[in-house]
Parts: structure tokens; sequence; C-alpha cells
């Protein structure tokens, strides 16, 4: 009699947990499904009062960690930074720009969860991704081009279209695309992110690695015995990414974008990054 | 979803077909380091013993990832002067090996340890050797006994054969990354890859069992 009530008793919180389990992502699913149809990005940001972007920290140049202070400094995060007060000014109040890492591979899913309300990640915009989230008026060109140890027999991207030539780049990044448009022959492997695949080409895994020059100048500073070569073989327009279907936000960002550019303050930040970098001239970057 | 799948299917069969190919090599190859280490524990030898330890608990206490970045990062620009090309896939396969294999011994130890000590006594009072007995006698026994165990580390080494995304070993879970990346559409791609890792755990899993009922249809154990 005790052990059958036992029993009973533990078939009916199994089926009870389950319920609850099954339950709570059912609903989970319903409500994360209506979140993203009503949320509107600019409205929140009106009535938060703060803008929360999402920056790379591993990308010398563009947004890096700077370990002294914690903060994240780069090229990308002065740009929010401008966007974020002329969006402000255009609408008389005040916006505090917040700030959050990402990589490459959390990005998207924190703007679609909400986490993040855009970013500025060296993103390139193309067509593929403009399905599935928004992207503002580029708001910087970089080109792709090759990082090589110094000596090495490749010159440019002509020379890595043979057999047995291994390109090394970053997982789904456009310039994996691209490279193999480029140099067909050549095999490619990306790696999870950029430290990853300057370890690689250092422990010989491939003969060049590739993506865009602004990336790869800041490699070559930091990283003694390899060089940038070739040029750059591809135009790559980095975008301000929002939620799908933000048009609000997205006309608003472009707007800012306009305005700083206007004002001169634009140009300013380009100077304070990519000004006495070697191998660019940041002359060639204003607008 | 349905439009990753089809799009993508030849990526994902070729990742696929990789990572199938890493499981079946770092399974029998950890297969047969576990049940050496396990049984180089045991033999009547302090100081092999004692290796045999010390390589089963360096491989059990270090992440998987860690293994293969040193393979990967460190040992391979060392063989390339020998003149053998080690790539993602094959420092990845390595590291999952060496990884496996470590908790296979103990699995495999643990068994061993379970057969009563008479089986031992009983080989060796008839005149068979200590390796004789531990292979005719020991051995059979505590295979059977540790099925189950050894269910769990192979769907466990399937799985952990996504460490060779890390370093570019064109697996499955780096053709995901690659799809997710450039589309954007990571919900999709990660439901589709866990489908097609089912392909390859779920009968295994089956299997397992089904070979676990055979052996106990013989009796004893």
């Amino acid at each position: 009699m005790e052990k059958a009530k036992k029993k009973r008793f533990g078939i009916i919180l199994t089926l009870l947990s389950m319920i609850f389990f099954f339950g709570s992502i059912a609903l989970l699913a319903v409500f994360s499904a209506n979140s993203q149809d009503t949320t509107d990005t600019l409205e929140r940001v009106k009535n938060s009062h703060r803008m929360v972007w999402g920056v790379k920290a591993d990308t010398k140049l563009f947004g890096l960690m700077n370990t002294k202070t914690g903060q994240i400094e780069g090229f990308d995060v002065d740009i929010a930074k401008a966007v974020t007060q002329q969006i402000a000014d255009d609408l008389n109040i005040t916006i505090d720009p917040v700030f959050t890492q990402v990589t490459s591979s959390t990005r998207i899913q924190l703007l679609k969860n909400g986490n993040i309300d855009a970013f500025a990640a060296t993103a390139t915009i193309t067509p593929e991704r403009e399905k599935i989230i928004d992207f503002s008026n580029s708001y910087f060109d970089a080109g792709q081009s090759l990082l090589v140890k110094k000596g090495s027999d490749i010159k440019s991207v002509a020379d890595l279209n043979k057999k047995g030539k291994t390109v090394l780049g970053v997982v789904g990044s456009n310039s994996v695309v691209n490279i193999k448009k480029y140099a067909p022959k050549a095999k490619v492997l990306g790696l999870s992110d950029y430290a990853q695949a300057m370890t690689a080409l250092r422990a010989g895994q491939g003969d060049a690695l590739t993506t865009d020059n602004g990336i790869l100048y800041g490699m070559a500073t930091e990283n003694k015995g390899y060089v940038v070569v070739g040029g750059t073989f591809t135009t790559e327009p980095y975008g301000l990414a929002f939620d799908n279907n933000q048009g609000p936000i997205v006309r608003a960002a472009n707007k800012a974008l306009k305005e700083i550019t206007a004002s001169g303050k634009y140009n300013k930040i380009v100077k304070k990054w990519f000004d006495g970098v070697p191998g660019i001239n940041w002359e060639d970057l204003k607008r | 979803m349905i439009e990753i799948l089809t799009k993508y299917f030849a990526t994902f069969a070729d990742g696929f077909l990789i990572t199938l190919e890493s499981s079946i090599i770092a399974l029998i190859g950890s297969l047969v380091l576990g049940t050496l280490f396990a049984v180089l524990q045991l033999v009547p030898n302090k100081f092999v013993n004692r290796l045999a330890q010390a390589y089963v608990e360096i491989f059990r206490n270090i992440p998987l990832l860690v293994i293969t970045l040193f393979f990967f990062a460190f040992v391979a620009p060392l063989v390339t002067h020998l003149g053998i090309a080690m790539d993602g896939f094959t420092a990845g396969t390595i590291g999952l090996t060496l990884y496996t294999s470590s908790f296979i011994a103990e699995v495999i130890r643990a068994s061993i340890n379970a057969i009563p000590k008479g089986q031992m006594e009983a080989g060796r009072t008839n005149g068979m050797t200590w390796w004789q007995t531990m292979r005719l006698i020991i051995l059979p026994q505590a295979f059977k006994m540790s099925i189950p165990s050894l269910g769990n580390q192979f769907i466990n080494l399937v799985k952990n054969s996504s460490v060779l995304a890390f370093v570019a070993g064109m697996d499955l879970m780096y053709q995901a990354n690659n799809i997710a990346q450039s589309t954007f559409d990571s919900m999709g791609t990660y439901m589709v890859v866990a489908l097609f890792y089912l392909v390859i755990t779920l009968p295994l899993s089956y299997g397992m069992k089904y070979i676990e009922y055979r052996s106990n249809r013989g009796g004893n154990a």
C-alpha cells in the first residue's frame, strides 16, 4: 500500500513537472513572438532615454576593450556615440549611449532578443543580411586585404589562387565568402575570431589571413613580423544594424549620419582613429 | 528553417560526413586506448600503473578545447618540419580521441575492479598467465558490464566532436557557424544542426541498448 502510494506520487510529480516544463517553453515562445512584433526601437529608446549599442571588444581600431579603464574604445564606439547624440539633439531629448560587448556570433541574437537596440560591430551590409535585420547607410567603407608573414611569397590575392594555398579568416565573415570568389583554388579556413585566426597564422596553418584592411592594419601593429599586402580587392560598406522593420530608428540614424558628416564631426573621429596608422592615409577616408 | 535546410543541404551533408568520420575514428581509437590504459593501471607493476594514471588524469582534467588547441597551434608547427600536415580535422580528432580515451579508461577500470577477485585467482591457479587471464576471462566480463557507461561516452564523443569547429575542422558545427553567420538566421540553422546530430546519436543510443540487451540474454553479469 505504502509503495503503491509512493509510486503514484512519483508519476504525478513527473507529469506535473513535464507539464510545467513544456508549458513554460510554449509561453516563452508566444511571449517572445509577441514582443518581437510590437516594440518599436525608437519608441523604446525615447522612453528609456538610453540606447544600448553592441560593439566589438576584440578588434583593434574599431572596438577594443581598454584593459586599464574597462571601457570599450574604437571607431565604431565613437560613431555610435556621435549618432546617439545627434538623434537625441534632433528629438530634443537626452539619450545616453550604453555599450555592450558583442561578437560576430552573438550580435544578431542579442539584437533579436532586444538586449541591445543596435550594433556597430564592423558588420558589412549585404542583401542576404538585409533580410534578417535593417542596416543604416554605410558609415565606413572598408576593403578586404591580406595579412602575411614578412617575406612571404604572397604579394596579392592572385598569388593565393593556387592549389595547396590556404587562407584564414573568421567563420561566416563576409571576407571569407568573398575570398572564395577571388581565389577559388585556395582552401579557406574560418576560425572563431580574429585572435584565433592570428594564432592559426602564427602556427603556420595558413598562408595568409584575410579580412577588412582596417582590422588587418590593427593586427599588423600588434604582431611584428606580419605585413598587409596586395591593397584592397573588395569594398565592404559597414552599416549600423537594427532589428528588422525598424523604419523610424533607421531613418533617424541615417539622418544623424548625414548631419555628423556635414558638421565635420565624422572627419574628426576618422582622424582620431586612423591618423598615423601605418598603411592607411586617413585623408582618403574623409567624407 | 526549411529554407535553410534545402538551400544549404550540400554544405550540411559535407559537415555531417566529416563529423561522422571524425566520430568513428575517435570512437575506435578511444576504445582501444581506453582499454589499454585501463589495463595498464592494473598490471602488477607500480611504475607502469603510475604512468597510466598520469595519462588518464591529464587528459581527463583538461578541457577538450585546450587539448585540441594545443595540437592545432603548438604541435602542428613542430611536426610540419617532419613533413606531417596537421590540419584542424587531425588536431580535433586527436584531441577527441585522447580526451574520450581517458574517460573510457576509467569506465573499464571500474568494471575490471568489479569482477570478483576469485576470477583472476582461479585463472592463475589453472596455469594461465596474468595477461591470459585478463584477456580471456576478466576483460570479456568487464566489457559486458561497462556497455551502458560506454554508450554514454560514445554519445558524448559525437557531441564533443563539435570541437572541430573551433579549429576549422569543416565539421557539422563549423558549417553551421558559417551558414548562421552569413545568413544571420542562427535559430533556423542550429535547429537543422540539432536534427543532423540526432541522426547520428539516436541510432547510436539505441544500438548500444540493443547490444546491452543481446549481451544480457546470455545470462550472468
